[in-house]
């Protein structure tokens, strides 16, 4: 709850939506006729209309990516340390979007959306989207928007996918992009992470088969324990350390299955907010969106071959402590790059907090996102 | 600009695509690419310098270089570039031979540590030689393996480097019969352009 909003923040701001009725192929080979996308905007559009940066949520994150949406906010939107007026994403210098990725559920069209035709939502009848998917439809909203190419697109974890996957899909499309703390596609132990959490909500009793809202009921144990694990998988061992050591919640062993460590009742908190803002469909779609994506694999695995169709200029970084998706993740994504002879630059941040690190402010994360900043807001006209 | 720097900006070819070892701020990478066509990238380890080198408009990558090189061999560099590393490398040989495995040729800059200088330095003062090349103390300087011309050229014999293009110049000037007669001595920078033999 903000007393008064700070200086370097965009203020209170009131999510738009916007109804696309262009029809959206998928990749499943499905088809969506219309759909409605949420998204909030900081900043403004300039008379060229060429200082427009798209953001890119991740697995959990949505359109309110700064800012507060009411003074009663506990907290701001979910990357202000990085968007707002004197930040790297400069909301003096650049018109930021940020919208609600397909089978979201923040207000885009999702398995929490009414099925059209029917008197039901959607449930498990959604389809599958993919990173492509998701880029196609951003790029029908940017038609809407009226924004012919956008000076940046931006994403941080899966939303780095989605700048990556835009640079080869619609390479006349952005003039940079940056991808944060990301991969060219999932290891193993990537998706097995994900299949645990998949699991956790599947085998939930009351999942019904994805159709809890006709039950009146969510699988909210299955949903809390998929979280946990994530949450496990952002943090480095050496966060957890720092942050909670083996510190006891009372102080004292008490010989139960109670909280008792304070990394426990942190993890059940996680997994108990998330329940009340999440749907369980929409986490078992995202999970699949980060198991399928692999622009490399439409060009026999060459990812320089995928990236030389692409024509923007590239920021990639990477988190030191970061598991989820080492350096090493992101530096396969840079010697791609390398070899199809493309405008990289490449840094590597020495952090100990894991894969969250791409939401904090690190001091030489900002100012080295700030120096590509600046070189980005140069190339308006 | 430093001047070992201005004689790798003239001995580059227009349209060359190089790698930059141990880039720094970019200086050398920024007038290549401003004054000759030449792409390519860097690398560096030190964050300031990154930050300086975003700022200049020049492709860098935040690396080790001791971390090695073979990720860039399919890569089809022209020039492998070091100018001022060598002496901070663990394992100068083995770096050097990976320039040559990915790239065709060669530029390598060192201080001459057989400067006259530094020898009266170490012959008078009788301490490890301090100078505005080499400013640090021994125990705080990142230069672990200094060497002379002569060094680098037994170096490059020993392992079959093929020395060519060289040239030995101080600080301040390129000329000098002195630098001709007595590179070793007289020389405060030396540059080579070394292939495979």
């Amino acid at each position: 709850m903000p007393d008064k909003i700070p200086d370097d923040s965009v203020g209170l701001v009131t999510p738009q939506t916007i109804q696309v009725t262009e029809p959206l192929s998928l990749i499943s080979g499905q088809q969506l006729d219309s759909y409605t996308v949420i998204y909030e905007t900081y900043g403004e559009l300039n008379a060229n209309r060429d200082n427009a940066v798209l953001i890119c949520h991740a697995l959990s994150g949505d359109h309110h990516a700064a800012g507060y949406h009411s003074m009663e906010d506990r907290k701001p939107g979910w990357w202000d340390s990085c968007i707002g007026p004197g930040k790297p994403i400069d909301t003096n210098k650049f018109f930021v979007v940020c919208v609600n990725n397909l089978g979201g559920c923040g207000g885009t069209t999702g398995p929490t959306s009414p099925m059209p035709g029917t008197d039901t939502l959607y449930g498990p009848d959604f389809p599958l989207v993919t990173v492509k998917d998701w880029v196609a439809s951003q790029a029908q909203v940017s038609s809407l928007l009226g924004i012919e190419q956008w000076l940046a697109v931006i994403g941080g974890s899966l939303g780095g996918m989605q700048a990556l996957q835009w640079a080869i899909d619609f390479p006349e499309k952005l003039k940079h992009a940056i991808v944060i703390a990301s991969a060219p596609r999932l290891s193993a132990q990537n998706i097995a992470f994900n299949e645990v959490a998949r699991q956790a909500i599947l085998s939930d009793p009351e999942f019904h088969e994805g159709r809890y809202y006709e039950h009146d009921t969510i699988p909210s144990r299955g949903l809390r324990l998929a979280r946990m694990l994530g949450h496990i998988t952002y943090l480095s061992d050496e966060a957890m350390h720092k942050k909670f050591g083996r510190e006891l919640r009372s102080g004292q062993l008490k010989y139960s299955f109670d909280v008792e460590f304070q990394v426990e009742s942190y993890l059940r908190y996680q997994g108990e907010s998330f329940i009340g803002r999440f749907d369980a469909n929409t986490y078992l779609l995202m999970t699949k969106a980060l198991d399928y994506f692999d622009p490399a694999g439409d060009y026999e695995g060459h990812l320089d071959k995928a990236l030389q169709r692409a024509l923007c200029k590239f920021f990639v970084v990477s988190f030191s402590s970061d598991w989820r998706f080492a350096p090493e993740r992101s530096e396969e994504i840079v010697h791609a790059l390398v070899k199809a002879r493309r405008p990289v630059d490449y840094v590597a941040v020495d952090a100990h907090q894991g894969h969250d690190a791409f939401l904090l402010n690190i001091p030489y994360y900002i100012q080295a996102f700030h120096a590509y900043m600046d070189k980005v807001a140069g190339d308006i006209a | 600009m430093r001047v070992d720097l201005q004689v790798v900006r003239e001995w580059i070819p227009e349209n060359s695509h190089v790698l930059d070892l141990g880039c720094g701020d970019g200086t050398l990478l920024a007038s290549l690419q401003e004054s000759r066509s030449v792409t390519g990238y860097g690398l560096e380890l030190s964050n300031d310098n990154i930050i300086q080198a975003i700022r200049r408009g020049v492709n860098v990558i935040q690396r080790d270089l001791n971390d090695g090189l073979s990720s860039f061999s399919e890569d089809g560099f022209d020039f492998i570039l070091m100018t001022h590393a060598l002496q901070v490398l663990k394992n100068p040989v083995a770096v050097i031979r990976e320039m040559l495995t990915i790239g065709e040729r060669a530029i390598l800059t060192f201080p001459n540590f057989g400067h006259w200088r530094n020898r009266a330095y170490l012959g008078l003062k009788g301490k490890m030689p301090m100078s505005e090349t080499l400013p640090h103390q021994w125990h705080n300087t990142p230069n672990i393996h200094m060497c002379t011309v002569k060094d680098f050229e037994l170096l490059c014999k020993e392992n079959g480097f093929k020395i060519e293009k060289k040239m030995i110049v101080d600080r301040n000037q390129r000329e000098g019969i002195g630098l001709n007669i007595l590179p070793n001595l007289l020389g405060e920078i030396a540059i080579y352009q070394i292939t495979r033999r």
